[in-house]
Formats: structure tokens, C-alpha cells, sequence
């Protein structure tokens, strides 16, 4: 049956009752990656009156999740915040908010900016941000709209895409390698220069609910329609791993040994793609050498999967041509993440799936599209002694130099201790850490920001943190209330970037480029006035599509543009600066070892090591607590700590579920529903329990994000911000050698059906760590890579040669 | 005019529960009330050691009006436009029970 569409309809047009429709594309408000999928607006009267997807976007099709379904909700919610607001400094916590102008707020922020920065020096002043909205980019707003070289994401060892993309661009000299779904070709799936894969490997990623960083989750499951076999490694059981042709239910944390057997199986059964190895990679030998001493049987003790099913599957991978593989979140929250990722770009490389059609695709590096994400053309603003400053450079190079931004930790650690230097005030741009959302110990980060001289926030909805810690609120707009660009993956793979197409005003929010740019103005002139002039438009052209000749202007029109750039760059000089042909490396070559890695003090071929809590590094921990823990998987419901509010959203997931095996709930007398105290030695939280095989019995998985808006916002309740703070139980500096990584997918637990007296608790317990002197912990500054007990504990902590 | 279904194949339903949420928004049914709702059936064990039955199954309910409004204007119903997984048909009966013979693991609904 055929039905009437809006295909090849121009970006906006009028109906016949006046009713207005654009199209264009989401990104955030409300939080997500940046997927840009399209989406129609109609507004009458100025008012949205519905909201569709849009089938014109050559990827998405009209599709659309609950998120993006429910975003008129979300646009005037009562209780969305929309003019700017001040509070004073000694009611923090208190809801003594008052309305003022955007010339009032940006006055005080100027005032106290101002005076921090002539006491104790810009570089006192933090900029905290979120992950996947557009205020992301931490560069832009604390290098150049600060004039900070402090800009922070808080999540302990950037344990979130930033690992990835690090070890990407160390091994290889390119953007983290997506998978190729065809995303920048004009035909899609049937393109002719478009192969299906015949694997899609998940690796530690559920795409379809995720859809991190710019991969629309669903492609995975178009592919698999088309023939694509499907591979999951993920210790849970996810509706896409009962759907599997191979699942491997590795024990959290655990992802380096598998990726090691794997090589290994490939390359003692002679699979490996011997053409693209001798052409194009450097260090096989080594590579094999290495990991010749992680045979698949002694990978599945460590893993605990049956060796035949790790060659079994390093077979079907080895010989699917093409295969790709989508790495995630999961290897960035081990402290062993940059191992599992050299193992797993290995993988790719020995096995020739780079830059083919259907394998894992790179950016043309002559392609100008999110060059200048990262470094956001203000770092090179910043003085020399300004850049020396950025907090953690000097231990972790690796981590700073390539985030150019603050180590989380060791910015924690400033704030505890005053070392390197005390830390005088916060911005935090639409991220809300105290919620379960990013930081570790986030009762620390509490007690470590409340008192600095000068805190302010923006976001969408009065959040726990803006309550507990800011003084001036800067109210946001959301997607469809500004004009603007959203480039998959920042612009760091050749699929396609789009047009945030403005259609309503709602109060007097500001899109966040728009803030940076206004409110840089005031408080950091020299970045944005004489040689460094712009409109907020063209500083988001430049900053977005600057090096491609598109801007906002034509890709409105266009809405989406694919970007359609050639496979096999590493032939066409298209991956390295020079125009020659190779990788954008020292050795020219793919690095399966690499001097990159040597030069920062780390092994430069992989290795395993144990996670630092685990039944086999700390058995007496385990004993205590028993049971593994991992955190954090999405639901279509929520980003991160944000939906709650929406009662569409928050009917799906009403409260904050902690997965357990029956066998286990059964030997605990817990039934699907009940309230349960989950604990280890770091602190403790209160979520719902969800009775399931999704978990196998001695793992359990708690969601994260979690909050309670229609709870008493005020201090010390914060929106029962601490009832169900599953980062309450993550620990704070237990990253990986380079700084990167932490465990916040494989820790230990323990836990006991909830009492009444466990709720009373919840808010003052561990807020002041009674006893304990209160800016320091005795983890200020720890280094697991040199705590000897953890080091004798692993059984193959590798070293470098 | 015969009668019109949807076809549904759970195969490859997601669980994205957007068909729920995009019929809320289009008939403004509230918070418990919807017009089609997604059932969950497992995961649980057909056969070691990882051979699992785990189906999402969107069924319509009593208050399905296979989007009337939306159809008379020329349009596919809002769950069928909006399906993630792309599993849903909307159609004259006799139509959607053609395809219904060409592949496994689907249903027909006729909710009116």
C-alpha cells in the first residue's frame, strides 16, 4: 500500500492552515550523540504543535526514538528552566533562585571571572562539561570563551570515547575507525561502491539503544537484515546478543586477553590478511610474538568463555570479508582499555578490514570537517604559560596532550588538595556530575566544588548539581530553537553532517555556541574580537564544516550532507598530511607496535591486566563483596541523567533497576521489584531490583543517570540525587598507565534486600565523611600502574621491552 | 472498503518502544493508556549454550485506531512511520497476508 510522503520536499515549506514545517536535524537539547537525525517540526502560530521523523534523511528515513518523539515535552516542560537566574553564593543548595537578564548574568559571571583571574589566574578556573551534546567540546568553552586551559570532562581516566579516539589516533594517525554503514554514500546500503559486511562485531557496544557518537544504532540491525552476520562481546545477555550468531559472555574487564587469543588464533591459523599486513603494518612480528602468549585456552580461564568458542570466533571473524568491528564504551571503562583497543584495531588491521567498503571506514584527512573540534581554535589562543598549566600534563602527556584538557582525576585532586594550585571557581556547561552520570565519587566532587568562591551552570532543567553548587543559571535551547550543525562524530568519520534548522524561541534560552560566543565576549574579549572576530554563526561554520566550503546557510537547504569520501586512503595519500601514501604515523605504517605508546612510558604491544577490583587481583575484596558489577547500559529512555521529567520517558523506566540473576535474587529472598541496597568499599546506593537472565548469576549491572526531579530539590535531598548513585560505588583514580580508562564496568559488590532505615541515610551518609579531614583522601594522586600489591596480583602486567 | 492491519514482523522488533510513545504523542493518550504497547517475552534458555528465545512483541490495543485521521489524510500510521527496526506494515488485510506467507516470525494484528 502506498502513502503520501514529504520526500524531496525543500527545508521548510507551508501548509494550507498555516502550519509551518522545517526540516532538519537533532542533536542536543535534548541529550544525545551527535547522529543528526532528521526530523520535521510543525509550528502554527509559533508554537510546536508535533514533531516527526523526517523521511528524506538518507540514513534514518523518518525513523525516530522515544527521545527525539517526546522533545515538545521536553521544549515546554513546566519545569524547564527559561531566563537566566542568579542565586547567592552563601544560599547554594537552597531554591532562592531569582530571574534576571542575560546582561545581569553575564555581568556577574564577568565580575567574579574577572576577579578570580586577576588574584590567582585563569587558570584556577575549571570548565566542566557533559558528553555527546554539542557543549562537549570542553576546548572551545574553557580555551576560548574562559581563556582556562582547564577545560574537564569528569568521568575518572576519560573513560568515555576519549580513550578511543586517543589510541586510534596514536596507532593509526586517524579519528576513531567507525564502522562502514554507509552513512556518507548517496545510495546507501545499495550503493554501488557499498559492500555488506558479512560480520558486524559489537564489542562491548549496543548501538541500537546507544547510538554512540554518530553510528545510528539501527543500521547494525538494516545490515543484519541484509545478510550481515552479527558477533556480540558484551558480559550481559542485550536483545541484539540473543539475536547473535556468536556471543561471547566475557567476564567484565576481561576484553585484552580475548582480543589477544583472538589474534593469536588468527595468526597461528594463518588467516590474517598477508598482503595488507606486509604493505601496511608495522610490528607483526612483535604483534604475534606477544600475542603467541595468550593462547585462546589461557585466554578462557581469564575470560571465562570455552577456548573452541574464542578460535571459533576469532575464525568466523577472520574469514567474513568484509567484517567490521563496533568498539564502545566497554573498553573504555577498564583500566586495560588501551590494550583491548590495540588488540581490537589489530583485529581490523591484520585482518585487511580498514577503509573497505563494509569493513571500518577513516576520515580523509583533506576532508576539513572536525579538524578543529578538539582543539577548538582556542587552545592556540591561549599563552604558553597558560597551556604549561593544563592540570595532569606532566603525568599523563598522553591523556592531556591529546584531549587538551584537564585529567578528571587529577582535577579532582586539585580541588581536594590545592595541588598544583587551588582551584577558585566552576562552570559546568550542561553537565550534571553529581548525578550518576560521568564522575566517581560524586559525593566528592560535592564536597570538593560547594564552598569555591564562584560556580555557574547551563543547562535545560533545574539539575542536582545547579541546585547544589552554582550561583548563576544560563537557560539552553534546545535543538530545534537555534540554527546550527551537527557533524557525526564531531566530523571524525566520513558519513554526513546536518543542519539544526531553527523554528521556535522558548523564553530566552541561547543555544550553547551562541553562549560561548556572547558570553567569551565579555569575559575572554581578546579571543573573540580584531584578528579573532565572528558572528556566533560563523564561529559554528568555521568550527563545525570550517575547512569544507559548506556553511549553515547552504546546508540548510540541503539539511543533510554526505560526504562521500573514497575507501583505501591509505593508497590515495588521503590519510596523511603530506599526501603520501601510508597511515599519519612516525612509521608511515599501521602500528601493531607502537613507539607512540613506548614514548609515554607504556608497552608498546598489548598486554592484560587484570581489572584492580576483581575475584582474581583481590580475592579478600572479593570475599567481602562477591559479586561483579558493571554499570551504565543505555535505554532508549534516557541520555544519561537527563528524561526523568518526561512522564512518555519516564513511564518506560519509572525507577532506577539493578539487574540480577534469579539464582542469585532466589539465595538473597529478593523479588523482581524490591528495593535493594548494593555496596562496596567506596560507598553505596538504593535501586530496583530487575530479575533477569540478562545477567549471569554472580554479575549484576546497575543503570546509571538516575535522579529523582519530582523529588525535594534542596539541600542535603538534591533530588534524591544520592539514593540511586551508582557512581557512589566507582572509586576515583584507578586509571590505566597512559591516564586513560577506569572501572566503571567491572567493579565488585555486594547486596541485601533494603530497609526503611537505609532511606533515612541516604542523603547525609558519606557527604562529610565524618573523621576523615576533609580535602584529603588517601587516593589523592594514586597511581595503580605503580602500586606494587596490585602489579603482583595481575598475572600477566606486561612490561615494556 | 475490506478490513486493514498491521503486520508485524517480531523477528526483528527492537524493544524501542517508539511505536508506544509516537502513538501517545498522536492521540494524546496518557500515562497509562496507550494505543499500542510492546511485550516482552524472555530472554530464556531454548538451548545451550547460547541459543535464546527473546521476542518483542507490539500489540495493539482496544484503543488502536490504526491512526484513522492520519490514514484519511494519505499518511502511514505515526508507529509504522517512526519503527526504528523498521518491522511494521500497514495495509488492507488480504495485502499484508500475502507477505505474512513469505516470512516466519511475523504476526497480523487487525485491532478494529
Amino acid at each position: 500500500m502506498d502513502f503520501d510522503n514529504d520526500i524531496g520536499k525543500p527545508w521548510r515549506w507551508t501548509e494550507e492552515d498555516g502550519t509551518v514545517v522545517t526540516r532538519g536535524a537533532a542533536w542536543s537539547a535534548p541529550g544525545c550523540h551527535p547522529t543528526g537525525c532528521g526530523i520535521k517540526t510543525y509550528v502554527k502560530d509559533g508554537r510546536l504543535v508535533r514533531i516527526e521523523g523526517d523521511e528524506n534523511h538518507p540514513v534514518t528515513k523518518g525513523r525516530l526514538c522515544v527521545r527525539c518523539l517526546t522533545l515538545k515535552d521536553f521544549t515546554y516542560h513546566p519545569d524547564r528552566i527559561i531566563y537566566p537566574m542568579k542565586r547567592a553564593r552563601e544560599d547554594r543548595g537552597l531554591d532562592k533562585w531569582e530571574r534576571c537578564s542575560w546582561e545581569e548574568a553575564y555581568g556577574i559571571i564577568a565580575e567574579n571571572v574577572g576577579r578570580i583571574k586577576e588574584k590567582y589566574g585563569a587558570e584556577t578556573l575549571l570548565a566542566m562539561t557533559g558528553t555527546g551534546r554539542m557543549t562537549q567540546m570542553a576546548g572551545v568553552g574553557a580555551h576560548r570563551a574562559l581563556g582556562t586551559p582547564n577545560g574537564c570532562y569528569a568521568q575518572s581516566g576519560f573513560a568515555c570515547y576519549g580513550p578511543r579516539v586517543s589510541i586510534t589516533q596514536y596507532l593509526l594517525g586517524a579519528p576513531y575507525p567507525e564502522i562502514d554503514f554507509a552513512g556518507g554514500l548517496p545510495g546507501g546500503y545499495d550503493d554501488p561502491q557499498y559492500q555488506v559486511p558479512e560480520m558486524i562485531v559489537q564489542w562491548g557496544k549496543e548501538p541500537l539503544v546507544s547510538n554512540g557518537d554518530g553510528l545510528f544504532g539501527h543500521a547494525v540491525l538494516d545490515l543484519v537484515k541484509r545478510g550481515a552476520k552479527l558477533m556480540c562481546v558484551d558480559p550481559r545477555l542485550t536483545w541484539t546478543c540473543a539475536l547473535a550468531d556468536y556471543h561471547l559472555q566475557l567476564r567484565p574487564g576481561t576484553d585484552a586477553a580475548l582480543g589477544m587469543a583472538m589474534l593469536d588464533t588468527i595468526i597461528a591459523e594463518d588467516l590474517y590478511d598477508h598482503d595488507f599486513v606486509d604493505k601496511w603494518c608495522y610490528g607483526f612480528e612483535q604483534l604475534a610474538e606477544r600475542v603467541a602468549t595468550m593462547p585462546a585456552e589461557r585466554a578462557a580461564d581469564i575470560c571465562g568463555i570455552p577456548a573452541e568458542e574464542i578460535k571459533e570466533a576469532a575464525r568466523a571473524y577472520a574469514n567474513a570479508k568484509p567484517a567490521s568491528i563496533a568498539w564502545g564504551l566497554a573498553i573504555d571503562q577498564t583500566v586495560n582499555g588501551a590494550q583491548a583497543g590495540q588488540c581490537i584495531l589489530s583485529l581490523i588491521a591484520i585482518t585487511g578490514n580498514f577503509d573497505v567498503p563494509g569493513g571500518n571506514i577513516l576520515q580523509d584527512i583533506f576532508d576539513g570537517s572536525g579538524d578543529k573540534v578538539v582543539a577548538g581554535l582556542g587552545w592556540k589562543l591561549l599563552p604558553d604559560e597558560l597551556k604549561e598549566k593544563v592540570i595532569g600534563l606532566e603525568e599523563y602527556p598522553a591523556y592531556v596532550n591529546m584531549m587538551l584538557r584537564a585529567h578528571a582525576d587529577r582535577a579532582l585532586d586539585a580541588l581536594e588538595t590545592d595541588i598544583p594550585y587551588k582551584i577558585h571557581g566552576i562552570w559546568f556547561g550542561s553537565t550534571n556530575l553529581l548525578a550518576p552520570t560521568c564522575s566517581a565519587q560524586p559525593k566528592r566532587w560535592y564536597n570538593a566544588a560547594k564552598d569555591l568562591d564562584f560556580n555557574w551552570v547551563n543547562d535545560i532543567f533545574m539539575t542536582p548539581t545547579a541546585m547544589a553548587l552554582c550561583d548563576v543559571f544560563l537557560p539552553i535551547s534546545s535543538c530545534i530553537e537555534q540554527d546550527s550543525i551537527v557533524p557525526t562524530h564531531y566530523g571524525g568519520t566520513p558519513n554526513y553532517y546536518s543542519a539544526l534548522n531553527k523554528c521556535i524561541e522558548v523564553g530566552e534560552c541561547k543555544g550553547e555556541f551562541y553562549n560561548y560566543h556572547d558570553m567569551g565576549l565579555i569575559v575572554n574579549p581578546s579571543a573573540w574580537t580584531g584578528d579573532n572576530a565572528c558572528t556566533p554563526m560563523e564561529f559554528i561554520d568555521d568550527y563545525f564544516v570550517g575547512g569544507t566550503g559548506m556553511n549553515h546557510a547552504k546546508l540548510r537547504e540541503e539539511v543533510t550532507h554526505q560526504r562521500v569520501v573514497g575507501y583505501r586512503k591509505y593508497e590515495t595519500g588521503h590519510l596523511r598530511p603530506d599526501g603520501m601514501p601510508g597511515f599519519n604515523t612516525m612509521t608511515g605504517r599501521l602500528e601493531l607496535y607502537s613507539y607512540a605508546f613506548q614514548s609515554f612510558g607504556e608497552d608498546p604491544l598489548p598486554y592484560y591486566v587484570e581489572p584492580p577490583f576483581s575475584p582474581v587481583s583481590t580475592p579478600e575484596v572479593a570475599e567481602r563483596y562477591p559479586f561483579i558489577l558493571t554499570t551504565g547500559a543505555r535505554e532508549y529512555a534516557y541520555f544519561h541523567s537527563e528524561g526523568r521529567q518526561i512522564p512518555y520517558l519516564r513511564e518506560l523506566v519509572p525507577e532506577p533497576l539493578f539487574e540480577v540473576n534469579e539464582a542469585d535474587a532466589r539465595a538473597k529472598g529478593i523479588k523482581d521489584g524490591d528495593w535493594v541496597r548494593v555496596e562496596n568499599q567506596f560507598g553505596f546506593c538504593l535501586l530496583v531490583a530487575k530479575v533477569t537472565n540478562a545477567v549471569k548469576p554472580g554479575l549484576v549491572h546497575a543503570q546509571h543517570g538516575w535522579w529523582f526531579p519530582e523529588e525535594d530539590g534542596e539541600a542535603p535531598h538534591l533530588f534524591g540525587v544520592w539514593k540511586s548513585n551508582i557512581n557512589s560505588l566507582v572509586p576515583h583514580s584507578r586509571n590505566g598507565k597512559l591516564g586513560f580508562g577506569a572501572p566503571y564496568k567491572c567493579l565488585l559488590c555486594d547486596f541485601r534486600k533494603a530497609v526503611p532505615e537505609d532511606f533515612e541515610n541516604v542523603d547525609v551518609e558519606g557527604v562529610d565523611q565524618p573523621g576523615m579531614p576533609k580535602h584529603k583522601y588517601d587516593d589523592n594522586f594514586y597511581r595503580l600502574d605503580k602500586d606494587e600489591s596490585y602489579q603482583g596480583a595481575s598475572p600477566a602486567a606486561g612490561e615494556g621491552e | 472498503m475490506g478490513r486493514y492491519g498491521l503486520l508485524i514482523d517480531y523477528e526483528y522488533c527492537s524493544g524501542c518502544q517508539s511505536c508506544e510513545v509516537a502513538c501517545k504523542e498522536e492521540h494524546g493518550y496518557p500515562v497509562g493508556k496507550w494505543g499500542i504497547r510492546v511485550f516482552n517475552d524472555g530472554p530464556w534458555l531454548v538451548d545451550e549454550p547460547h541459543d535464546w528465545n527473546w521476542h518483542k512483541i507490539p500489540v495493539p490495543t482496544k484503543l488502536c485506531d490504526l491512526c484513522a485521521d492520519r490514514v484519511a489524510a494519505g499518511r502511514e500510521p505515526t508507529c509504522v512511520h517512526h519503527c526504528l527496526a523498521q518491522v511494521m506494515k500497514f495495509g488492507p488485510v488480504a495485502e499484508l497476508a500475502l507477505e505474512l506467507e513469505k516470512k516466519p516470525n511475523q504476526v497480523l494484528w487487525c485491532p478494529r
